[in-house]
């Protein structure tokens, strides 16, 4: 749907309210509810992907050199990568108000 | 489990069937399990979901958190749903109308839509024998409409319909043991995985995929919320039922059982129960309590396990 979502109207919605656009709640950023970021030492990662397989938001991304950070479009600063992360090579530090 | 290592975690596919962008709380394992469950499946998954958590975070209109064709169900019928996805799908191969393939008919639900709601459609798929597999979501309450008893609720647990008090200890009576119905049915695959061990949860999705005929999977996800606990020590929790004996991991191929985990050393059930909110009223005469009728189960799997 190419409208933002909070201009859509119910006669816009499809028979049965189908959704056709897969996977479409990428539009719907998650990282406003965050009140912790994690911050990931990179000279300390061992690449090692435990941080990304835990993730329940999807937000752990890989760089181009092989080392994982946080996506803070959708991070919800829960932190079960900095608690999980083999070496503790991450560490919540509190957002700005 | 002593075949997998955490440390190969990045040889897991990359591809993500759940979108990011869902409206889970912080440190939802259930979303987790899903995500990984996906990730075991691929791309030729059809599911069907109850009403629940998972339901209400990834579909709200008109957004949708799922890269696979999803349909939403009644508390119920779930199951009911999935059966005539896969009686319909193997009528139109056998017809040529659709090219023959293997795909994944997946039911999905929480543990109020499996242990209570659904049981009777759920029973009746299993029955029926048709190619699906079920997965139970467990958080051991309906946290989606804030925390309250479900059958699957443990003993002694506090939620906002068995609060404890004076005169209660919270949930009075006895977790429903799904799995053990489940095997009941004579179904050619049944176990019970957590988030916290994600390796052999994928590989149980796979093996419960590729078998031919109904499969039950048993899914302890954490809930930070309805548990009362940090959210970051999600994983950590589910680690902790594990080795304590509280939530044995195994899995029963065509009727024989065979546990998938057995830790070296068991950790006591305190260490698991104090730490909660939900637990924070017990004394120590019901922790022992909880721990005597934990190991009784446990043992009991065990030797299921060992004898042939």
């Amino acid at each position: 749907m190419a409208k933002p979502i909070d201009e859509i109207t119910w006669q816009e919605l499809g028979i049965g309210a189908v959704v056709t656009e897969i996977g479409n709640s990428v539009q719907y950023k998650t990282g406003s509810w965050r009140s912790e970021r994690p911050v990931v030492k990179k000279e300390h990662c061992i690449k090692c992907g435990v941080c990304w397989l835990f993730c329940p938001d999807m937000s752990i991304v890989q760089t181009p050199e092989g080392h994982f950070t946080a996506n803070l479009e959708f991070c919800k600063g829960c932190g079960i990568c900095a608690k999980e992360c083999p070496v503790g090579c991450i560490t919540m530090q509190g957002e700005e108000a | 489990m002593d075949k997998y290592s955490v440390y190969s975690a990045r040889l897991v596919d990359q591809t993500e069937y759940m979108a990011p962008g869902h409206r889970a709380c912080q440190g939802c394992a259930e979303v987790l399990a899903v995500r990984l469950i996906l990730k075991a499946l691929g791309r030729d998954t059809i599911m069907a979901m109850s009403t629940g958590c998972m339901e209400i975070i990834s579909s709200p209109l008109p957004l949708t958190s799922w890269r696979i064709p999803w349909i939403h169900n009644a508390f119920e019928n779930s199951s009911a749903v999935v059966s005539g996805c896969e009686s319909g799908m193997k009528a139109m191969m056998r017809k040529g109308r659709i090219p023959q393939k293997k795909i994944n008919f997946v039911a999905m639900g929480g543990d109020g839509a499996t242990a209570d709601i659904g049981m009777g459609p759920l029973s009746g798929a299993l029955e029926r024998g048709h190619d699906f597999l079920y997965v139970c979501l467990d958080n051991e309450a309906y946290m989606n409409t804030g925390i309250q008893r479900s059958s699957s609720t443990p003993y002694g647990a506090s939620t906002t319909t068995s609060p404890a008090g004076k005169k209660s200890i919270g949930q009075h009576t006895q977790k429903k043991n799904m799995a053990q119905i489940a095997v009941a049915h004579n179904i050619p695959y049944v176990a019970t995985a957590c988030t916290s061990y994600p390796f052999d949860l994928m590989e149980k999705a796979k093996r419960a995929a590729e078998m031919n005929g109904a499969a039950y999977l048993h899914v302890l996800s954490v809930c930070p919320t309805g548990w009362r606990i940090p959210p970051e020590e999600a994983i950590k929790y589910g680690r902790l039922a594990v080795e304590s004996g509280m939530f044995p991991l195994y899995e029963v191929v065509n009727g024989k059982y065979s546990l998938s985990y057995k830790p070296p050393v068991m950790i006591p059930v305190k260490e698991y129960l104090a730490a909660q909110g939900r637990y924070r009223h017990l004394t120590d005469t019901d922790l022992h309590k909880i721990e005597e009728m934990a190991m009784q189960e446990y043992q009991r799997i065990v030797r299921l396990s060992e004898g042939d």
